[in-house]
């Protein structure tokens, strides 16, 4: 083996790392920035520099604006619906049973179907005229309701979607959280005589929130991230309801070759993301941390 | 202060039996050390006490009333932890004030007490840090704190020295002693440390394998011990125990049928080699194979044809060479029969056999 000087070694060992990031993530990055301050229809040979253009075009667009709101609203609902309802299943869900196992394993088995057969799937049981969901709703006397055809409702129907895929997940991670806690805690708890409330709030919440933060994140980076479900179930509509950040940027960079655009919008995706990945790391390395 | 009376006391996990009809009584203001090897039920035993795990079969007494139904918080009985179990989220001041509140203590009476209690362990200085920022001793003495102002009936330790160093583990042993006799509440205290127990229980229950093997004060377990096992956990170097058919020369008289015969190694003298043996003892010669000089004591290993064993001298080394001959009085012999139990009513006798290779 050639003689490496000691200094250089770190570097080498990292470069084939290096390498592929920076060819794959770093450079693709740089070009999408790049990209913003032109306008190119990806196929002609020359790109036209407009300085700002794109960005001043798309924040004048409502229907960029409108794609913002979706966004927004449609990662809150996710979020706190997917790990709201994920806390109290787990805590039901954390002792040794083969009944809770069932249960654990039925609600985890939405994470590791593709999405593409999530989305075709939920299409069917949202489906107003022949659908399970309003099926099942018309004997109690609801609906029919329609779901992803409806401007009011098709958000919100994507976001039952993406809980009822994100949950066991969530629940998974929730459980282990639970099981990390020391029992001798909740033991000293109970012989310190505190009530199950208390000792919630007191002890189990607590140890819990690196977990509770962990996911409010993910979930948060993945919801804004949301495009197979949109693609499949509602392509942007009715009416852009459910259009958002990356369904935008997919409209606008693979169907009208608008490919500056459709860059621009990315870069304002990158910030978004950028910054949550941003607060979580500091965060992280200061609060909620107890161990 | 209370008596705690385990009647019939069985615990079973997933069929297997842990704990066999368990009956013992820890009289009020003791401390009350229970050892024994790992795996033996004295954890158990103390977390059914707390309430903690709930016995298979049998009845628990606080001061005569069956808590069989009582949960935890409601038996009046305070914990320390193996590994202290401090809140982490919480300060020194909100770990001890924890069961406090939950009581309904009003804040005043609370500060009070958390003011009084710090004063005694020391803790003044760290009211409001969290338990990361604390040595292993001051954890220690939070947990001591915690269990204290609630002023329980029982105090319950569960190997609370155990993640100390060796040097904290003595101070703090004395001062769980000085706690104790300041306090007068019942102490039950979990070990498996014989030294521990020796130094600081008023009455030790040894236990094996989910029995009690004997329930004594510290001496009397030492120098009456009922079975082989006691007899050999406790001190150290441990009783050494020869079966009888390897010392052809000892022979018993009085009821009973000695398979095993035992001494403590202090209780052996060193004798040169070639000295001729006293007749009113048991003499058994070999090679000494280690020293070990502690200064005001010195532990030496023989080796001889019916096995190795400890001998114990105090203040003056033995300054023979290295085959010497130990000789143990007839009267500090302890006779057990096949199944390890004591047989109190033997006596020593010489035989006046020829003595076997090695041993005489």
């Amino acid at each position: 083996m050639p003689m490496v000087p000691k200094r250089l070694k770190p570097y080498a060992m990292i470069a084939p790392a290096l390498a592929v990031f920076s060819l794959f993530y770093l450079y693709p990055i740089g070009y999408m920035i790049h990209l913003s301050f032109h306008e190119w229809n990806f196929i002609s040979p020359e790109k036209t520099y407009v300085g700002l253009g794109n960005y001043r075009e798309m924040l004048a667009d409502d229907v960029f604006l409108q794609v913002l709101r979706n966004s927004a609203l449609y990662t809150v609902m996710t979020v706190l619906l997917a790990t709201g309802t994920a806390l109290p299943l787990a805590l039901w869900l954390n002792r040794k049973s083969g009944f809770h196992a069932f249960v654990q394993g039925a609600i985890f088995s939405p994470h590791i179907i593709s999405l593409v057969s999530v989305s075709l799937l939920w299409s069917w049981l949202m489906d107003p005229e022949y659908g399970l969901l309003n099926g099942l709703l018309h004997p109690l006397g609801i609906g029919p309701l329609k779901w992803l055809n409806d401007p009011d409702t098709a958000l919100l129907s994507l976001v039952i979607v993406a809980v009822w895929k994100n949950l066991g997940y969530n629940t998974i991670v929730f459980i282990a959280g639970l099981q990390s806690i020391p029992p001798e805690l909740l033991e000293a708890a109970a012989l310190d005589r505190s009530k199950p409330w208390t000792t919630f709030r007191r002890i189990i919440l607590p140890m819990l929130s690196p977990t509770l933060f962990f996911l409010v994140i993910i979930n948060l980076i993945g919801s804004f991230q949301v495009f197979e479900t949109i693609a499949i179930m509602t392509q942007g509509g009715p009416v852009n309801s459910t259009n958002t950040l990356v369904y935008y940027i997919y409209e606008y960079g693979f169907r009208y070759f608008k490919i500056g655009h459709a860059s621009a919008a990315g870069v304002i995706l990158l910030v978004i993301v950028g910054t949550l990945t941003l607060v979580y790391f500091r965060l992280l390395s200061r609060r909620v941390h107890y161990r | 202060m209370a008596r705690i009376d385990l009647i019939d006391v069985v615990k079973q996990f997933k069929g297997e039996t842990v704990i066999s009809k368990l009956n013992l009584t820890i009289r009020e203001g003791s401390f009350t050390v229970l050892v024994g090897p790992s795996g033996c039920g004295k954890t158990t035993t103390l977390r059914m006490i707390a309430g903690l795990e709930r016995q298979t079969s049998g009845d628990i007494l606080i001061d005569g009333a069956c808590v069989n139904d009582v949960e935890p918080g409601k038996r009046d009985v305070a914990m320390v932890f193996q590994n202290y179990a401090l809140y982490p989220n919480m300060t020194v001041r909100e770990n001890i004030e924890f069961g406090l509140k939950n009581r309904g203590v009003p804040r005043h009476e609370r500060e009070r007490l958390v003011r009084d209690i710090c004063e005694i362990v020391d803790l003044t200085p760290y009211l409001d840090k969290k338990p990361q920022s604390l040595s292993g001793g001051q954890r220690q003495r939070v947990a001591l704190a915690r269990a204290m102002v609630k002023k329980p009936k029982v105090f319950i330790l569960d190997e609370p020295l155990s993640n100390l160093d060796a040097k904290l583990r003595v101070q703090m042993r004395t001062e769980l002693i000085e706690l104790h006799r300041r306090l007068g509440t019942t102490f039950v205290y979990v070990t498996h440390d014989q030294t521990e127990a020796m130094s600081m229980g008023d009455r030790i229950v040894v236990m094996r394998r989910g029995e009690i093997m004997q329930a004594a004060a510290p001496m009397e377990l030492y120098d009456d011990p009922d079975n082989l096992f006691t007899a050999q956990f406790i001190g150290t170097p441990p009783m050494n125990v020869f079966p009888m058919n390897l010392l052809p020369n000892l022979g018993t008289e009085g009821e009973g049928r000695a398979e095993y015969v035992g001494f403590r190694p202090e209780h052996a003298r060193l004798l040169p080699g070639s000295a001729d043996p006293p007749s009113d003892g048991l003499a058994i010669a070999g090679s000494i194979i280690t020293r070990e000089s502690l200064g005001a004591e010195h532990v030496y290993q023989l080796r001889t044809t019916a096995g190795t064993f400890f001998v114990k001298q105090f203040l003056r080394p033995y300054a023979g060479g290295d085959f010497a001959t130990a000789v143990v009085p007839h009267d500090r012999l302890y006779f057990f029969d096949g199944e390890g139990r004591r047989l109190r009513n033997l006596r020593a006798a010489s035989r006046p056999e020829p003595a076997a290779a090695g041993v005489r």
